[in-house]
């Protein structure tokens, strides 16, 4: 795994540190807000934090695929999976997030026949294996993931299959992203845009961005240093006064995205009107929908849902931690009645979740650790 | 952001509950100033889990068999509740007795691994070796185990010979003999093949592991002091990762055979040499090092600081891991153990480790200091700080 580590250079993160220390202003502060749930895990999996000034904070963006899932959404799976002879099929990192009646595993300890799979060509195969039953795919994420369940309805439309179904709660981000620009609360000085999503949609869409609202983007890669580099360049930016879409992974982000996954999804998909994610409420043109012409692999029109919306707890802050206005310890529950054993919000599910994320990697105070570490 | 008319709109009534019950019991203090509150919340966290826990699942899931938080929780919960005595109460890997005059130690242990056969083993040496070290890392030597079945009805008799010859290597290798036994056969489909139970019992026959006056305190969880040194006996996670490569499920291909091992010679090595100064040991396996590594600092109220550079994993273990997202250090070892030693005695452990085959890859992966109490710090590669805490919910089930 020499590849990786080339990313993960103590020595070469230690020349960046100092020369992001040299770019920023004297007394000016700093944030920007890291937009995919991928680069939190890192963020913290690595303690980056240790490299940066004082002056610069990371704000963590909605970009986190089960954060964004409402309760309502998991309710309605749960419903889909007590149907007879379902089987609900899901990634991991889904098991855990809690609905208004409990999570997946709860559902799956009382009864329900839920699996986890790594993809969604996983719950075809079981869809072939299991002729006599129904197989649903609970179909999560941003542009990342949804080429990859288009391509699966594609594949079993091609095969005839006709008791294989997807429950698509796919969302997008560009329309998040703009949510949180458009948000009163907004104090970002740029972004660190997400390096996977890119890789399908590509780096124009991000140019917005630039200019209307003036903050910069640059989109970066998974390994800690990518991050550094991709800081390191947004206050280059900022010390030039300038506002521009740059791509700190192009090898292997393309500028202009994978037309391929954009066709795919443009053809099993369609746009919803509007869509709830949680803790933000609902957002218009924010997620995909079956197409109609796909309506056969649609759990929706196949599945009869309660639909019933459920409200967040009212000690709940996701929303504010997904819009990045509060840090994760700032939500009032947070590590008491919200831990990752016992979720209350979504942010606590997945490591990619910013609260998961500090909780699991980041809850110590800094200064109590370098003098217990002096060595 | 644009609203949308509810038709229906319900309440979550046990988040509602749970943020209630977590809130009686610890004001919030007004008034403070803003650079201090993190630490605030830092410290009300502590106390949090500090607490008594609770299972709130009405049911069982497979997060409380994955050796993480939910399994402390519900072994603290609900067994300890029920049977707590001053034998139980340390939660050891075994129970140390006093039969006479002699001071034996008896644990026990369940296999429920799937799949059966995999590269490096079975079930059955697991079975065997798992409940040799368990007796091992309390400092006794093994000598008797008792193996019961649990099989499913049309479970092949020849596999059933295989994991019996296993077994019967296994204790001929580890110099214990299984002496009594028992069989039970489910209908099919109410059990996966075969499950195993070993128990075993072992002599504490080093005075210096004895009571005071001629013995040290003991090997105990809660013994690890500040300056200690953290050492394992060897590369880590070989055996999950050997288990997840085996299962198929990943289509990765990767040259990998589990670690299991009876690791009682090693521990008798270290032990000569370092017949007082070592404080615990344990055996890393469901939940793996970083597990052990927490059980450490909650048991001594210590802050354990690891160096991700110094912890060995192969070449190959750090590739599967990587592929699936999953950290080494939380990856069951089947024939590795964790040993916390004064720390003026880390090189001479080390010297009598290496010494030994099994012991050839041991290393010092860190250090107790004091500061922050209960935690474990890992300084990463790339030069960071961050905690390593208990898994949540299981990763991999079914591992041992
Ligand atoms: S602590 Fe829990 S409830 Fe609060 S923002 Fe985080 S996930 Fe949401």
């Amino acid at each position: 795994m020499r590849f990786v580590d080339e990313y993960r250079d103590a020595g070469m993160a230690r020349a960046l540190a100092a020369e992001i220390a040299a770019r920023c202003e004297p007394g000016r502060r700093y944030t920007f807000m890291e937009v995919c749930g991928g680069h939190t895990h890192t963020i913290y999996k690595h303690g980056l934090e240790d490299y940066l000034p004082e002056t610069v904070t990371l704000a963590h963006g909605p970009g986190c695929p089960v954060c964004v899932i409402p309760m309502g959404r998991v309710d309605d799976a749960v419903h889909i999976a007590e149907q007879p002879g379902v089987i609900l099929t899901s990634f991991g990192d889904m098991m855990r997030v809690p609905g208004g009646r409990g999570s997946f595993f709860d559902a799956k300890a009382a009864g329900a026949d839920i699996r986890m799979v790594y993809s969604p060509l996983d719950a075809l195969k079981i869809a072939r294996a299991n002729p006599d039953r129904r197989v649903v795919f609970m179909a999560i994420g941003f542009e990342t993931t949804a080429p990859s369940t288009a391509m699966t309805v594609l594949r079993a439309a091609a095969e005839g299959l006709d008791n294989f179904s997807v429950f698509c709660s796919h969302v997008l981000i560009i329309p998040a992203i703009k949510a949180i620009l458009d948000s009163p609360d907004m104090r970002l000085d740029g972004f660190i845009g997400p390096g996977h999503v890119s890789t399908v949609i590509g780096c124009e869409p991000y140019e917005f961005i630039a200019r209307e609202y003036g903050k910069p983007l640059v989109v970066a890669g998974f390994e800690p240093l990518d991050i550094l580099q991709s800081i390191h360049l947004l206050l280059g930016q900022l010390a030039g006064g300038r506002a521009e879409v740059e791509n700190q992974y192009a090898r292997v982000v393309p500028w202009h995205g994978n037309r391929v996954a954009l066709e795919a999804i443009g053809k099993v998909m369609r746009l919803r009107p509007h869509f709830e994610w949680r803790g933000l409420g609902f957002i218009a043109d924010s997620a995909l929908g079956m197409a109609d012409e796909y309506a056969a692999f649609d759990a929706e029109r196949i599945f009869d849902l309660p639909g019933i919306r459920v409200a967040d707890p009212k000690a709940c802050q996701c929303g504010e931690v997904l819009k990045g206005v509060l840090k994760p310890w700032e939500c009032k529950v947070f590590g008491t009645a919200c831990t990752p054993e016992t979720p209350i919000g979504t942010c606590m599910v997945s490591s990619e979740g910013a609260c998961a994320a500090y909780y699991d990697f980041g809850r110590f105070s800094r200064e109590r650790v370098r003098e217990a570490t002096r060595s | 952001m644009s609203t949308e008319p509810v038709t229906e709109q319900r309440q979550a009534e046990w988040a509602e509950r749970a943020v209630r019950e977590s809130a009686a019991g610890q004001p919030d203090d007004p008034g403070t100033p803003y650079a201090g509150r993190e630490q605030q919340v830092l410290a009300r966290i502590e106390r949090a889990r500090r607490r008594r826990p609770v299972v709130r699942e009405e049911r069982i899931t497979l997060a409380h068999g994955s050796g993480g938080k939910a399994t402390h929780t519900l072994i603290d919960a609900v067994f300890l509740e029920a049977f707590r005595n001053p034998l139980l109460a340390p939660l050891e890997d075994g129970a140390t007795l006093s039969l006479g005059t002699a001071r034996a130690v008896f644990t026990t242990d369940s296999f429920v691994v799937n799949p059966l056969f995999f590269p490096g083993g079975d079930i059955g040496d697991l079975a065997v070796n798992g409940t040799v070290n368990d007796l091992a890392v309390c400092g006794a030597r093994p000598l008797y185990l008792s193996a019961g079945f649990i099989l499913e009805e049309g479970f092949p008799v020849a596999d059933l010979r295989r994991i019996t010859a296993s077994m019967s290597a296994a204790a001929k290798a580890a110099g214990v003999s299984i002496v009594t036994g028992d069989t039970k056969v489910v209908e099919r489909g109410k059990a996966d093949g075969c499950y195993i139970t070993t128990a075993g019992v072992g002599l504490i026959d080093r005075p210096a592991l004895g009571p005071p006056p001629e013995g040290s305190p003991g090997l105990s969880i809660s013994g690890a002091r500040p300056g200690d040194a953290v050492v394992v006996s060897g590369p880590i996670g070989e055996h999950g990762a050997a288990i997840m490569v085996a299962r198929g499920e990943f289509e990765i291909e990767a040259d990998l055979a589990s670690d299991t091992a009876p690791l009682h010679d090693l521990v008798a090595a270290l032990l000569d040499a370092l017949p007082t100064q070592v404080r615990t040991m344990r055996d890393a396996t469901r939940g793996g090092v970083a597990t052990i590594l927490n059980e450490v600092a909650t048991g001594s109220e210590v802050a354990v600081v690891v160096e991700e550079t110094a912890v060995p994993v192969r070449a190959e273990v750090t590739g599967v891991c990587e592929l699936l997202g999953i950290d080494p250090l939380y990856v069951a070892c089947e024939g590795r153990f964790v040993a916390v030693v004064d720390g003026a005695y880390a090189d001479r452990a080390l010297q009598a480790l290496h010494g030994h085959p099994l012991g050839r890859g041991a290393a010092v992966i860190g250090r107790v200091v004091a500061d922050p109490a209960g935690l474990v710090l890992l300084k990463t590669t790339f030069g960071g700080t961050r905690i390593v805490d208990l898994l949540v919910g299981d990763p991999l089930p079914r591992i041992c």
